[in-house]
């Protein structure tokens, strides 16, 4: 049985096992508590072609899109610095792994003080979710380099951005993909977070009016979509992200 | 204290000022945020005066139910999964997009079903915490050398004592690493989920003094969250390197 095959079969079992579950606490709770797949599924597609839709969706993407660029590029910037400096990245990894841990829900008012409501407070709000996996994956793979690479880069006499160019980042490259994996999405449940407490517009927004009119249906179609969009491109990235493994094993 | 010891606490103590200087220089307003040392006065204020100790202990004893059910759960999955190979590749695609997935969206969900109570959130904190641990158990167990469990085979241990004095020392450090990562999704499922909708909690006050520009309130006790926190990440990174150099992985 190869590999793919497997892997496909495993992917539609555990859908239909997820499927079956949601049908069985539908018939367990009843009708007030949830929707059926089949009625949610029959919402999700009456949503979708609601005029209103795809302003909301779009709303959604751009905040999700801007957080997302800055969480990169905060994210690289600051992993490759703090990969170069040792005395630096010792210093702040900590700091950095700290805030990790902090429910960054609590942070939100100071955000919303700060931003205003809108866009920049959403954005802020996914940058700050995204940006610390990005910044500690691209660390550790900075430090990681293998020594014998960098001392073939400066017996070559490379100039510090060539390094970076031809040494570092390829060499990193696979482990600073899971951090964008990653990355991703934190940055996308932080937009959506932000949407959910202070936005007028974009799914979180749809979300907090379903539950605001106790619309079952409503709920669990726009949850059924944000996890399938979530999950279909999480399953891209760590396909993506198992290449890159692989061909850095074989390759080093 | 080490050399970085001193210069983390150098930026610290460097941002305080920064952030007190913008406060009294007017940069930063007050209805935005108040000067470092009025939070420190409201804190201890807040402390003394004793008004926020029944969300604390609210949130506190939610996030340890959250958690301990995340801990036993999980390590009792990743034991059992780790058996069946079967069962576990299937599953592996849902751990892999297990955290993409923002688990808060099933809140309203669970509050449907379950009214508005403390077990809503204690789901949120458990569903955030368990699959972490379970990923952490199966590491840990996949990386137990397979020479000491020969070596106990030889020296014909029982599956019990297999289990306590060879596997779980070997795969230790990995399952802390689980216990702090379900810690911090604990505390964050449960105060994300107060802070959205909730009768009390920490989380619930801070968004309840926030629609009512009520700053004394609301920083004391984001500070406290804070300070909680990294608190209890320090703590627990410190076990997890201890083990690991025990184990001479580090």
């Amino acid at each position: 049985m190869s590999a793919r095959w497997r892997g496909w079969r495993n992917a539609l079992l555990l859908i239909a096992a997820l499927l079956a579950i949601w049908q069985a606490l539908y018939g367990w709770v009843g009708e007030a508590a949830l929707a059926s797949p089949l009625a949610t599924l029959r919402y999700t597609v009456r949503m979708i072609s609601s005029e209103d839709f795809a302003g909301h969706v779009y709303d959604t993407m751009r905040a999700f899109a801007i957080a997302f660029a800055f969480s990169v590029a905060i994210g690289l910037a600051t992993g490759f610095w703090l990969g170069f400096q040792r005395v630096a990245g010792d210093t702040l990894e900590p700091m950095v792994v700290a805030v990790y841990a902090v429910p960054k829900l609590t942070l939100y008012p100071i955000l919303l003080l700060a931003f205003g409501l809108g866009l920049s407070a959403k954005v802020a709000f996914g940058v700050i979710h995204g940006v610390i996996p990005i910044i500690v994956f691209t660390l550790s793979a900075v430090r990681n380099t293998k020594p014998i690479l960098l001392k073939t880069g400066r017996v070559l006499g490379l100039s510090p951005g060539e390094m970076v160019r031809w040494i570092l980042f390829p060499a990193a490259v696979p482990e600073i993909f899971t951090g964008l994996r990653v990355g991703f999405s934190l940055t996308l449940i932080g937009t959506l977070l932000a949407e959910m407490f202070a936005s007028q517009r974009g799914l979180g927004y749809l979300l907090m009016t379903g539950i605001g009119l106790h619309n079952v249906e409503e709920i669990l179609s726009v949850t059924l979509l944000i996890v399938v969009f979530a999950a279909v491109v999480s399953v891209l990235l760590l396909r993506i992200d198992h290449r890159l493994h692989r061909g850095a094993a074989s390759g080093a | 204290m080490s050399r970085v010891g001193w210069y983390r606490l150098a930026i610290v103590l460097a941002a305080l000022a920064a952030l007190e200087a913008l406060s009294l220089s007017g940069v930063i307003d007050r209805i935005t945020m108040q000067a470092p040392h009025l939070i420190v006065r409201d804190f201890f204020r807040l402390i003394v005066s004793g008004r926020m100790n029944a969300a604390i202990v609210k949130t506190l004893r939610n996030t340890l139910l959250a958690l301990s059910l995340a801990l036993s759960v999980g390590v009792v999955a990743g034991v059992l999964l780790h058996r069946a190979r079967g069962l576990r590749e299937t599953l592996d695609p849902l751990f892999a997009t297990y955290y993409a997935v923002p688990v808060f969206a099933f809140y309203p969900f669970f509050i449907v079903v379950f009214g508005l109570g403390d077990l809503p959130q204690i789901l949120i904190g458990f569903m955030l915490g368990v699959v972490a641990m379970i990923v952490n158990t199966l590491n840990g167990l996949d990386r137990v050398p397979a020479v000491l469990l020969k070596t106990a085979r030889s020296l014909k241990l029982s599956a019990a004592q297999t289990a306590l004095r060879v596997t779980l020392p070997a795969a230790a450090p990995y399952i802390v690493t689980g216990v702090k990562l379900a810690v911090a999704y604990a505390f964050i499922g449960v105060i994300g989920s107060e802070f959205i909708l909730s009768r009390g909690g920490i989380g619930y006050e801070i968004s309840f003094s926030y629609t009512n520009f009520d700053n004394a309130t609301m920083y004391p006790l984001i500070v406290l969250i804070l300070l909680a926190s990294i608190a209890i990440n320090a703590g627990l990174s410190r076990w997890e390197l201890s083990l690991l150099e025990r184990r001479g992985l580090r």
